[in-house]
Parts: C-alpha cells; structure tokens; sequence
C-alpha cells in the first residue's frame, strides 16, 4: 500500500473511532464500516483498528474471522451471495448459478480478472417465498431467474 | 426498492395484523403503572415467539425487579431459520409495534437504550428504519420526557449482524453487540440478570415484541381469546416451498397442519419441515398435528415439499447449513454435524450399514443433550426425524439405498 493510501486509511479508521467510541462495543461497527466502503478490512487497517482501540491486533482478526461478511482478504468491488439454501434450491438456485457463472466465466468462491465482482453462496436470506435470492453488495434481489441475475450482473459497475 | 413496493398489500389477521394507531401502546401504558403493565402481559399468556416460548411477562419482571443503574431491550432481527422471514415482513410493514413495543418495555422495565440487532442481509431497511425512528423522535414517542412523562427517557437504536446464524441466540447475540465473536454463553447466568456489558437485558423476538402494543391496548384477555390453552394469542407463519400462495400467514395457535396446506395451495404434499432446518420433519401421516407449542412448536418457519423432492437432498441441504453455521465452541456440536453430513452422504452412495445409521442417531441424541447452546441441542432434530419418518423412500426406493448393510 502506498504512504498517502496508508494515511487516508489511517485518518478514515480514527474518525470511525470518532463517530462510535473506541470501546469495545464499537469494534464490530467500524469493522463493517470499513467492510462495507473497502469490501475488505486490510492487514494495516486491522493494526490501525486494534491501535486505536487499544486491544491487541489478533482479537481483532479473530472476530473478522468469526463473521461470515467481513473479510480480511481483498475481494472485488461488489459482492454478489447467492442463497444455497433449501427452499431457493428448490426454487431453481442451479440454474441461476449456473447463467451467473458462465456469464462472469468465473466460479462461486471466486473474483472476477477485473476486480468488479465476487462471488459467494450464504445461508437463507429471508426471502425464501421469492425465491432464488441473491444479494448484491446491500441489495436484495428476488424472484431471479437465469436472463434476469446475468443482468442485474452485467449492469453492476 | 422492489421489496417494499412488493410487499405493500393489505393485511389482516386476529392479532398482529389487526387495526392499531402508532404510539397508542406506548400512550396507553404510560397512563398506567409498570405493575399493571406486567399484569396484563402476564394475563395475555403472551410466550416468546423466537422458537424458544419462554413466558414474556416472567422475562420482563425478572429484569423489573432486577437493581442496576442500567438497563437494556434488545429486539432479536436476525431472523436466520432457513424458512423464516416473518420478522422481515414485521419490520417492513409494521415498524410502528415493534418500536412501541420497545418503548413500553423500556418503561415497564426500566431501560432507557433500546437496540435493534438487524442481521446484515437486512441492511436494505436501514433508511426506512431511521425515518420510522425519527418520526417517533419528532412526535416524542422516542426521546426524553416520552409524551410528558417525567423521568421517562427512551431511545432505539439499530445494529448490524455480520452473517452468522448462530448470533440469533440471545447469548451470542449479546457477544456480537459488545463487539466479540459471536459464540454463545453459559447459561446461567441468563441475560435477564448478566446481559448486554453485564447489565439486565431483556432479548426478545421481533413479534414478540410486536404483540406488545396490541395486549397493552386491548387487553391480556383479548388477547387470550385466540388461540389454545398453553398457546394464547396468534402467529405468524412463513410459509414456503411447494404451494401457489407462500408468504406470511397470521393464524392462531391450534391451526392444523392439513388447514393451512389447504389455505395456501398446497397440493400432492409429501412432507411439511415445522420450525425451520433446526425443527421436525412430518410425513402426511401427521398433517392432523396442531401448530401450537404443545404439540408441533415452531418460530413460524413452515416448509412444503411435494411429492417430486428427494428428503434425502433436503436433510443435506440442512446438515450443510449446520456444518457451517455451528461456531465451533463444543465438541457434540462442531464434530457433530460433521459426522451427520457425512452420514448422509454415505447414505447417498448407499455405502453404509444400519448399525452405522443407528449409531448416528444416537450421536445425534447425545447432541440434543451435551451441546452447549440451541444449535447444536436442535441441529440433529431433522436428521432424526427424517431419516425415521421417510426410512422408506431413503433406504429402500431411493435408488441408491442398502438392505441390511449392502449396497444395492
Ligand atoms: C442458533 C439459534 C438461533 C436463534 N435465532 C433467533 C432469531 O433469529 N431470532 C429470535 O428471535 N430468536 C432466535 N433464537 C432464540 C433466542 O435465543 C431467544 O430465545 C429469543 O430471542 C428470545 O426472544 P423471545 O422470548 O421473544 O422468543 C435463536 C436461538 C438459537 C439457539
Ligand atoms: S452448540 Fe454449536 S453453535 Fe452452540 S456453542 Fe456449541 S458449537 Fe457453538
Ligand atoms: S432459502 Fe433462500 S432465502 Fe430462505
């Protein structure tokens, strides 16, 4: 990471302390914040977030590791889930899955060469009476079929 | 955003969805004391709706009567039983209970912070939500001195989950907000007493919650009037799978599987999955059982599957969900769930014995006990049932079973 990135970062994390405190309570809030504008929470950013919170940087990265979406490793710009649960797996999950990724010619797991899309399966979403689900970044989509997920996807920056 | 424009019909039902002006809850429990508060709750036999069914009214005079200089409400969102997504509908369309039921436990209780923990799929109703809040700010439904009430401050508000099943129990839940991984407690001591940063917490479900303002308003009697003896009131169903209607059904306690098949469309139906991935599969047979906590419980998670689903494929599908969603912490738990997934695989490959099987159910049985939280004690509740309740289909006419030990 170049110096001015590191100092950008820097200055970002000390005002999320800012805004939620620097008690423990307020990890998991700057950790999603920092989750939700970087898609990742970096090894610096984790060392910048245990500083300032005074705890020990391997807390921190043992409670990015517990939740299933915050990420320590970098990910593409946005983050497609894709529900695997039973009842959009009955709803036709596979054969979205599979439009999605031959479109993206990439596999569920995986990034895109340009960086612009992650994909990843997670556990029911609550939509389950509008199945298959999916969302992307922070928004759900619903009722998807094979044409309609390839392009909420293809027209995602 | 789609969702919401999707989800604007109008809705009625006995209880939760019946008429109800925002604020009048919380209007009408400050013109009484916190005692008849609790009494009327006490009254309504109101029992929480989370799948667990402890009685409300015990939980809050607990925290009541419990001596600390501060004191919390949370509202349990995370709503993440595959098959449940009757708080969503709750939080879309009727934010007006939920809040006021915070409110009037707040006062009842003695808690000035409320917290709503949203699980992150959720995130898309974090605008709508605000502007709820902030509209009961602005009519000092929220704030302090709430409507003139000296002494009386209350305020909401919203955080995130971050994807993990298991923070849905109350002790996980309570790690989560105080920023830990969200492994869940002993207990006791119970969060009543040792809750959020070791204050008195009063954790309950969103429609739990939700009931609240209806009781208040119209009395534990009303409210009494629905539903069976051990199960008073109304629920919520979320309702999916096989049928021409799913969606969310309010209904009261004593409803008959059969009934509500019938009233959302379901045909040729093989197998109804009462309570989610953690609750009981049932075979026709038993489609005369009653939803109610007496007999078949559930936090309103009800699942259909037809005639054409392999129970095989849908029992993977929920040991998966556990393999994956178990934090870890136990032994029964964590190698559990391991060894049922695999269970079903071999069963799948038809590489297995009956010896073997029955084995399985008893380490499933050993789980059910020696499990340290609600995952772990429920996770073996479909692969016992499933496996007992379709033995036909999985071991003999499945294609790929074995008789007596031996591959066909
Ligand atoms: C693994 C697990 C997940 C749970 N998930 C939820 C949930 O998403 N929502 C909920 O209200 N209760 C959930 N519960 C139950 C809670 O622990 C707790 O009993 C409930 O929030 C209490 O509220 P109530 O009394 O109003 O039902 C879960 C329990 C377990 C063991
Ligand atoms: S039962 Fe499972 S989820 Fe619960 S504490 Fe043990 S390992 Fe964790
Ligand atoms: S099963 Fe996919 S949203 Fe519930």
């Amino acid at each position: 990471m170049l110096v001015y990135e590191q100092n950008a970062l820097s200055e970002e994390i000390e005002n999320l302390v800012k805004k939620y405190g620097n008690d423990r309570p307020a990890l998991l809030e700057i950790l999603q914040d920092i989750q939700r504008k970087h898609k990742y929470i970096s090894d610096f950013a984790q060392q910048e977030v245990a500083r300032l919170m005074n705890i020990h940087p391997v807390e921190v990265n043992s409670v990015i590791s517990f939740y299933s979406f915050l990420h320590s490793h970098p990910q593409g710009r946005n983050i497609v889930r894709l529900c695997r649960t039973i009842m959009c797996e009955h709803a036709g999950k596979e054969k979205v899955e599979q439009a999605i990724e031959r479109e993206l010619g990439i596999s569920f797991g995986q990034t895109t060469k340009d960086n612009r899309i992650t994909l990843e399966y997670t556990n029911c979403l609550g939509m389950c009476d509008m199945g298959p689900a999916m969302i992307v970044n922070d928004r759900v989509y619903t009722h998807l079929d094979p044409e309609r997920a390839v392009n909420i996807l293809n027209e995602i920056k | 955003m789609e969702l919401v424009i999707e989800e604007k019909i109008k809705r009625t039902g006995p209880v939760i969805f019946s008429e109800y002006q925002a604020g009048e809850g919380i209007r009408k429990a400050l013109s009484i004391n916190r005692q008849d508060v609790l009494f009327e709750l006490k009254a309504s036999g109101l029992k929480g709706r989370g799948g667990a069914g402890f009685p409300t009214a015990t939980k809050w005079m607990l925290s009541a009567a419990a001596v600390a200089d501060k004191k919390f409400i949370v509202c349990n969102a995370d709503e993440g039983e595959p098959g449940t997504f009757k708080d969503r509908v709750l939080l879309l369309e009727y934010p007006k209970l939920i809040f006021d039921g915070m409110v009037v436990g707040g006062y009842t209780i003695g808690a000035k912070t409320g917290i709503v923990y949203l699980r992150g799929e959720y995130e898309f109703m974090l605008e709508h939500l605000e502007s709820c809040l902030e509209k009961m700010r602005n009519e000092n439904l929220l704030g302090k001195n709430i409507l003139g009430k000296e002494g009386f401050d209350f305020d909401i508000k919203i955080r995130f989950g971050s994807g993990a099943y298991v923070c849905g129990e109350e002790t996980a839940l309570i790690e989560s907000l105080e920023g830990h991984r969200g492994e869940p407690r002993n207990r006791p001591p119970y969060p009543v007493n040792t809750g959020y940063l070791g204050y008195p917490t009063v954790v309950n479900n969103v429609e739990t919650l939700a009931a609240i303002p209806h009781i208040i308003t119209k009395g534990g009697e009303w409210f009494k009037q629905h539903g069976t003896d051990k199960s008073t009131g109304s629920k919520l169903f979320s309702v999916s799978g096989d049928c021409e209607k799913p969606g969310v059904y309010e209904l009261p306690w004593g409803t008959k599987i059969s009934e509500l098949l019938e009233l959302v469309g379901a045909a040729n139906t093989k197998a109804v999955q009462v309570g989610g991935a953690s609750g009981i599969c049932l075979p026709q047979s038993q489609f005369d059982r009653v939803l109610a906590y007496e007999d078949a419980a559930t936090g309103g998670s009800i699942m259909i599957f037809n005639e054409k689903r392999s129970m095989l494929k849908v029992l993977k599908n929920f040991m998966e969900f556990f393999v994956e969603e178990s934090c870890g912490q136990c032994t029964p738990c964590r190698v559990g769930n391991i060894k049922l997934l695999e269970g079903v695989e071999r069963i799948e490959k038809g590489n297995y014995t009956f010896a073997y099987i029955n084995t399985l159910k008893e380490l499933g049985k050993t789980m059910q006990v020696a499990s340290k939280c609600g995952l772990g004690q429920s996770s073996p509740n479909s692969f016992i049932s499933i496996l007992e309740n379709f033995k036909e289909e999985i071991f003999h006419t499945n294609g790929n079973g074995g008789y007596d030990g031996k591959a066909k």
